[in-house]
């Protein structure tokens, strides 16, 4: 076996770290990132919910179950409301005989214009972006949502008028 | 020549247990230190060490209950599917359907004792000073053992799939959005970014590795009974043989103050 010099050892002991390191580095990487799934089974963000005279006034809970919104319209326009609490994240009921949502989790009410007014929840519903698409339907973005108590309300975005 | 001598004769024996009946020092030592489960354990127990008064026997209750939870859980498996169709039906059907339909409840009902044993140990090492040097390593490994037992408890707590499991999930997955760095509402979040695209979103924090999505589904479900069944306990366990081991190397249970 030819000497070795205490350089040329070095060297390929340097490098040989260099690779176990990075290959190591990338393993622990590509382990990291396959928690992340690429595609989810989950609901649509961006959807179209039928035409706005399909809806009349008040709260309409079509799209609760599956897409986690109420559609909520009134004199004058149409918002669409998150359905998750802003206290903890459950998913209150409406409760059509006092008009009110109802937390069952810890009891926090919203009016129908999604502003609270009991119980611990410390801010309005959020709504979501809303508008209309060509062919006349509401198109309902869930991507963007606006605060009441940031002044997002008056965002032409946040509600449709009728 | 006896049966006894015949049969601690034979390679079969001897392969096992490397040392001589331990009537002597050295074959006492031997005992000890060719055993790997008594290897973990101190060779000498102070007299105070083995006083109920003194350690409650918290840390050995704990140990004892993780067991159960082990051999108790590891029937459960046989039964239950992690999946959205079956795991609200196969709790139900161990109740009913299962023999002895109290397995399900020894399971629960050792959690939640061992959860109130890990704290009373937690609070006897504290009164009794047992977390000052030499122990400060073995009290750090403690915490995190606290810790992987409260997150055994919280990833059982999704498996029953009912309306308590899910919103309680919902709520408790929710806190994570608020990790520093790591949660997409939490503070630093928003410095993390490449230009204007935010690196740390909702569909890219640590709330959403823990569910596999963005809302507690199916996807969440599994999640939690791999982590619950298998990563959990392995990191426990690893950490339990090293927190025993580590009693024995800083000199055995503390002794009185």
């Amino acid at each position: 076996m030819a000497d070795k010099s205490r350089r040329s050892f070095l060297e390929s002991v340097a490098v040989g770290w260099t690779i176990f390191t990075g290959a190591s580095v990338a393993g622990l990487a590509a382990c990291v990132r396959f928690m992340f799934p690429n595609d989810l089974f989950e609901p649509p963000t961006q959807f179209k919910i039928g035409p706005p005279e399909d809806f009349a006034e008040g709260v309409d809970e079509r799209f609760k179950d599956l897409n986690s919104i109420w559609v909520v319209k009134d004199t004058d326009k149409i918002v669409v409301l998150s359905t998750v609490c802003t206290h903890l994240g459950c998913t209150p009921n409406w409760l059509s005989a006092d008009l009110k949502f109802k937390c069952p989790c810890h009891g926090s009410g919203f009016y129908s214009t999604g502003i609270n007014f009991e119980g611990p929840a410390p801010r309005p519903l959020e709504r979501f972006k809303v508008g209309l698409a060509p062919d006349g339907q509401i198109l309902v973005d869930k991507t963007r949502k606006f605060q009441q108590e940031l002044g997002q309300w008056s965002d032409p975005d946040s509600f449709l008028p009728v | 020549m006896s049966l006894w001598n015949w049969i601690t004769e034979t390679q079969v024996w001897r392969s096992i247990f490397r040392h001589k009946y331990p009537d002597n020092p050295r074959d006492q030592s031997l005992a000890v230190l060719s055993n790997v489960f008594l290897h973990l354990h101190p060779i000498k127990v102070k007299k105070s060490g083995v006083r109920m008064s003194f350690t409650w026997c918290m840390g050995g209750i704990t140990f004892f209950l993780f067991l159960v939870e082990t051999i108790t859980g590891i029937l459960l498996m046989f039964y239950y599917r992690p999946t959205v169709e079956w795991a609200f039906n196969d709790i139900k059907a161990l109740r009913e359907l299962a023999p002895l339909g109290i397995m399900r409840e020894l399971h629960r009902w050792g959690a939640h004792l061992m959860v109130i044993t890990v704290w009373l140990h937690m609070l006897r090492v504290f009164l009794t000073g047992s977390y000052k040097p030499p122990r400060e390593f073995n009290w750090n490994v403690g915490v995190i053992l606290l810790v992987l037992t409260l997150l055994l408890s919280f990833t059982g707590y999704l498996l029953p799939w009912d309306q308590l499991a899910v919103w309680a999930i919902t709520v408790g997955t929710n806190m994570a959005r608020a990790t520093p760095f790591l949660g997409h509402e939490g503070p630093g979040a928003s410095l993390l970014a490449l230009g204007d695209v935010q690196i740390v979103t909702a569909g890219s924090d640590v709330r959403f590795a823990l569910l596999s999505g963005t809302l507690v589904g199916p996807a969440a479900l599994l999640r939690f009974y791999v982590l619950h069944c298998i990563a959990i306990p392995l990191a426990a366990g690893l950490l339990m043989a090293i927190h025993f081991w580590r009693v024995r190397k800083d000199g055995g249970i503390s002794g009185p103050l």
